[in-house]
């Protein structure tokens, strides 16, 4: 309080009517300035602005760059534009637009949504402004509007373009789907080149090559009198179409790879390893990206979104699944590099393995054991005592460090949107997201592609590659070619050689790769059903990978598997590549519960191998 | 004073001031109604949220200063973490995260800050001594320079130097002395320069724009030809209400929200616009005349400092308008097409109301 008494409030008035009166002062000078300003526009320029505003009669319409094509490496149209014809109305030429509103119902049909927004438009927009009445006119429409032309003046149809995707389903993943350019894209969207687009890529290649898809935007300069009619074009500049884009995709491969995998939800991927051009990319089930190009209804979407079968996931590319025995040829190669096994080592499986002074047993797929085991029979026979001993001599540091360099647990960097990394568990890993460290435990079970690690078809597919080429790695890309319409020049997007990125010597590659190729041509390999009377020679391996945590049951019981539900029946994998020299396909399938990988994935790699090598 | 002791005044409105504001709410009513196409719905939109703004307005005016007074640190506070909370969870438009995404609204804390700073400024200079001591002037330009920095970074640089403005025109009322404005502005002089560095490209081609506009005349300088234009063309007595060529065959851009000035011009002329000027001085000096009315150092920086601002507010944009100043979004208040300017102004209004209609209750 005693503050407050010293404050001189007469004193601080004072001051405070001072300042108030200076910033009065202010006020006038400023305004003062303005009105001279607008003074100096209004009454002394005012003849000059007015002219110039009568001249102001040149305006700018934009038109819209018609979007690159994308083709299929040999030559199909995968994504296209088709005319589209609407049906426009000029009001002020058309008469009682009530009339003609029930006229044209009786002669091509209006709904009353076409209606009512008809009439909401004509209120809005200016009487000689062209305003669409009805979009997606079909043959049958637009014939009966042409034959009773003659009673509708004022009535058009006119063209615009669409973009269509002629093979629909098959293609959707890798493809993706443009749409109405929404609000929040509408923001960052380069204001001036998108001003006469509608639609955006919304995912897949339509999205990760937008900039080179879409082009430039055109301009028409026209007169137009005092009341905005056009009188005349002054100046045309026509639009740039957008580059059109070569996939390295094979159509007639990516149709065998959907037949193979028929009504089974899954995916396959195919990669040539040499340059990582994308040979086939499937995911099923899939969508028909043509239904969001004019906009899905939100029932529709939510429908697709609903479904247990999630069709619009690109498994592929976003389902991440623990890669099972996959990972063991991947593995065998760490303990060569970490010389912590020799190709003649061996390990005595009875069928299970136990820690010391932990209760729990770890069971091997073969109850009855394999006996001696060494590092090629562990790949053939897919021995997993062999590797949860393996493991534990790696210990998980090792073991995350090598799979790395294969590039697993992170994105393979295809040029595709909205890949996921997969899961690489490590210490770090562990402490940070679980805060707990590391069990020896985990580590077996990772030995066997199993407990935390997760893998993307499309790495597996990569790391696959990356093995048959002896560890090096052609970055993994769709597009190959990319040719402007206008020049024709083409330019290469990846031409870049592929890249030593996994240490190890060619020694061990070799006998990595001969277990592999024995896995399916060997007499006791676990998949020699699916190699049996191959007229090439190539290498695999099965994978099945828990979806249900059966089998780690603490007595080891037997397991029943016809009383799994399906949905909790087992993942099959399968990778695979050949020839074994000089490898021209590498390929990753994934059948999301269906049970063994021998059995249903790799009769699937199977089907694309033989057409691939009998056309290749 | 007493002679002004109407109903109105017992419910703690000032008519004069009311009265003032209706009117220029209807002409941008109408000037909106030709800018936007004739659109009703929109001029619908705009006059809900007039009635929602005046309503907070009068609710503001009936709680007395002192219990402004109390909240003061609390509002500022709130606005501060609201900043902060910004730049985590904030909903990114235009490139720039000013955006607070509610659920049932969505607003920009920076918007508070317009009214909070000087709020916080006059509540801690309430109870010292004046003029301001050097000492209190940096207390006070650290509670500006915090809210401003976190505006700045958002990046919204015109946001950043209005609030800016609005604390540093506190600090003036207050007496600070002459040779600290001096300084003040020295380095204000010196730093300019430095902001270029700082600037987004966008920005320093407004700056360049507003220099040399004809040398872009399809790009950022279309905005300031065509809407010179429509001014020039307007003429003294204007083309009429819905006859302005430039407006209404679109030549000027963004004519309802930014640009409405240039309609308004084209269509009233420079008479119109004398009009114009003179009641937004009437509100100026109507609520000068208010603060200094009022009793109590907080009243008293409060109320002038949001008078200033709102002057600020107008000369900003009409000389963005007329191509004299560089373009930095700034709406003309009460007239631009948008809700939260609109509310926040009314609201400050409101303050304005409450410190003049509730002065006895405060009487040492």
């Amino acid at each position: 309080m005693s503050r407050l008494i010293l404050k001189n409030i007469g004193q601080e008035s004072q001051i405070f009517s001072h300042r108030i009166v200076v910033a009065l002062c202010v006020m006038v000078i400023l305004f003062g300035v303005l009105a001279l300003h607008l003074a100096n526009l209004q009454i002394v320029q005012h003849e000059h602005f007015t002219t110039r505003s009568k001249d102001n009669r040149v305006n700018i319409i934009p038109i819209p760059p018609p979007r690159g094509l994308i083709f299929s490496r040999d030559g199909v149209l995968l994504a296209g534009n088709r005319p589209a014809f609407s049906l426009e109305v000029v009001p002020e030429q058309a008469g009682d637009l009530d009339e003609l509103v029930v006229n044209l119902n009786s002669v091509i049909g209006l709904t009353s949504e076409e209606i009512s927004r008809f009439k909401k438009e004509v209120k809005r927009r200016r009487k000689f402004e062209k305003i669409p009445i009805k979009y997606e006119l079909n043959e049958d429409e637009i014939a009966r509007f042409s034959v009773n032309r003659y009673r509708f003046p004022g009535v058009n149809v006119t063209t615009r373009l669409v973009r269509y995707y002629p093979h629909g389903k098959e293609f959707a993943h890798v493809l993706g789907y443009v749409g109405r350019i929404n609000e929040r894209e509408a923001k960052w969207l380069d204001k001036a080149n998108y001003s006469a687009t509608t639609h955006i890529g919304k995912t897949g290649i339509e999205n990760a090559y937008e900039p080179l898809l879409h082009g430039k935007v055109g301009y028409q300069q026209v007169e137009i009198n005092a009341q905005g009619r056009i009188i005349r074009v002054l100046k045309r500049e026509p639009p740039l179409p957008g580059h059109d884009l070569y996939l390295t995709l094979d159509t007639k491969l990516q149709m065998k790879a959907i037949e193979a995998l028929g009504e089974r939800r899954g995916a396959v991927v195919a990669i040539e390893p040499a340059t990582g051009a994308v040979l086939a990319m499937v995911s099923y089930p899939s969508y028909d990206p043509n239904w969001f190009v004019d906009g899905i209804s939100a029932e529709q979407y939510r429908e697709l979104n609903d479904s247990p079968d999630q069709p619009l996931f690109n498994r592929a590319l976003q389902g991440q699944y623990p890669p099972g025995s996959t990972i063991k040829p991947f593995l065998a190669m760490a303990a060569r590099y970490y010389g912590v096994r020799d190709a003649h080592d061996h390990t005595w499986c009875p069928g299970w393995f136990r820690l010391p002074n932990v209760r729990r047993y770890y069971r091997c797929w073969n109850k009855a054991g394999h006996g001696a085991v060494d590092l090629k029979r562990s790949i053939v026979e897919s021995c997993d005592v062999y590797y949860y001993e393996l493991a534990l001599d790696l210990g998980i540091d090792r073991m995350h460090d090598y799979l790395a360099q294969f590039g697993f647990g992170r994105v393979t960097g295809v040029d595709l949107a909205g890949e996921e990394s997969g899961l690489l568990p490590s210490r770090e890993w562990k402490l940070k997201t679980k805060n707990l460290s590391w069990y020896p435990g985990e580590s077996l079970i990772t030995g066997i592609g199993q407990g935390y690690m997760l893998v993307t078809p499309f790495q597996l597919a990569s790391a696959t590659a990356t093995l048959s080429m002896h560890g090096h790695r052609a970055v993994p890309h769709v597009v190959g070619q990319t040719e402007d319409p206008v020049t024709g020049k083409s330019g290469d997007l990846l031409s870049e050689p592929p890249e030593k990125v996994v240490s190890g010597s060619n020694e061990d590659w070799d006998l990595i790769i001969e277990a592999m190729r024995d896995v399916v041509l060997g007499k006791r390999g676990t998949a020699r059903k699916v190699g049996a009377g191959a007229f090439y020679e190539f290498a695999g391996k099965t994978g099945t990978s828990q979806v249900f945590g059966l089998e780690q049951n603490e007595e080891g019981e037997v397991r029943d598997k016809s009383k799994i539900p399906a949905h909790l029946q087992d993942h099959a994998l399968f990778i695979a590549f050949a020839p074994i020299n000089n490898p021209e396909i590498a390929i990753a399938v994934v059948v999301e519960h269906g049970g063994s990988g021998g059995r249903t994935a790799g009769p699937v790699a199977r089907k694309l191998l033989d057409y691939y090598m009998a056309h290749h | 004073m007493k002679t002004s002791r109407n109903l109105f005044f017992r419910f703690h409105i000032d008519t004069p001031l009311l009265v003032a504001l209706l009117l220029l709410c209807s002409i941008g009513l109408l000037v909106l109604y030709s800018a936007s196409d004739q659109k009703v719905e929109i001029v619908l939109r705009q006059s809900i949220r007039i009635g929602v703004g005046v309503l907070g307005m009068l609710i503001i005016a009936q709680i007395p200063m002192r219990t402004i007074l109390r909240w003061t640190p609390w509002v500022f506070g709130l606005g501060i973490v609201l900043l902060i909370a910004v730049m985590f969870f904030g909903y990114t438009g235009k490139g720039a995260q000013r955006w607070l995404d509610l659920r049932f609204l969505k607003f920009q804390p920076s918007e508070i800050m317009k009214i909070a700073v000087p709020m916080m400024v006059a509540w801690y200079l309430n109870d010292k001594p004046v003029p301001p001591s050097l000492f209190q002037i940096i207390v006070g330009l650290i509670l500006i320079a915090v809210p401003v920095v976190l505006i700045a970074r958002q990046p919204d640089l015109g946001t950043a130097i209005l609030v800016g403005t609005a604390g540093f025109y506190v600090l003036f009322l207050a007496g600070m002395r002459w040779r600290y404005l001096a300084v003040t502005g020295l380095l204000g002089v010196i730093g300019a320069p430095l902001l270029w560095y700082v600037m987004k490209d966008y920005q320093k081609q407004r700056i360049l724009t507003m220099f040399n506009p004809e040398k872009d005349p399809l790009g950022a300088g279309y905005h300031i030809i065509q809407s010179k234009i429509a001014i020039g063309s307007g003429g003294l007595f204007g083309k009429g209400w819905l006859n302005g060529t430039q407006s209404q065959l679109g030549f000027i851009p963004e004519r309802t929200t930014d640009f409405i000035f240039a309609v308004f011009c084209e269509e009233f002329g420079f008479l119109g616009v004398l009009v114009l000027i003179t009641l937004y001085v009437f509100i100026i000096v109507r609520c000068l005349y208010m603060a200094r009315e009022a009793q109590g150092t907080f009243a008293h920086l409060l109320c002038g400092s949001l008078a200033l601002t709102f002057f600020t507010y107008v000369f900003v944009n009409m000389g963005m308008v007329s191509g004299q100043l560089p373009v930095v979004g700034v709406p003309l208040p009460l007239i631009s097409y948008g809700g939260t300017s609109l509310v926040t102004l009314l609201l400050g209004f409101g303050l304005v109301m409450s410190a003049y209609t509730h002065r006895d209750l405060i009487a040492r």
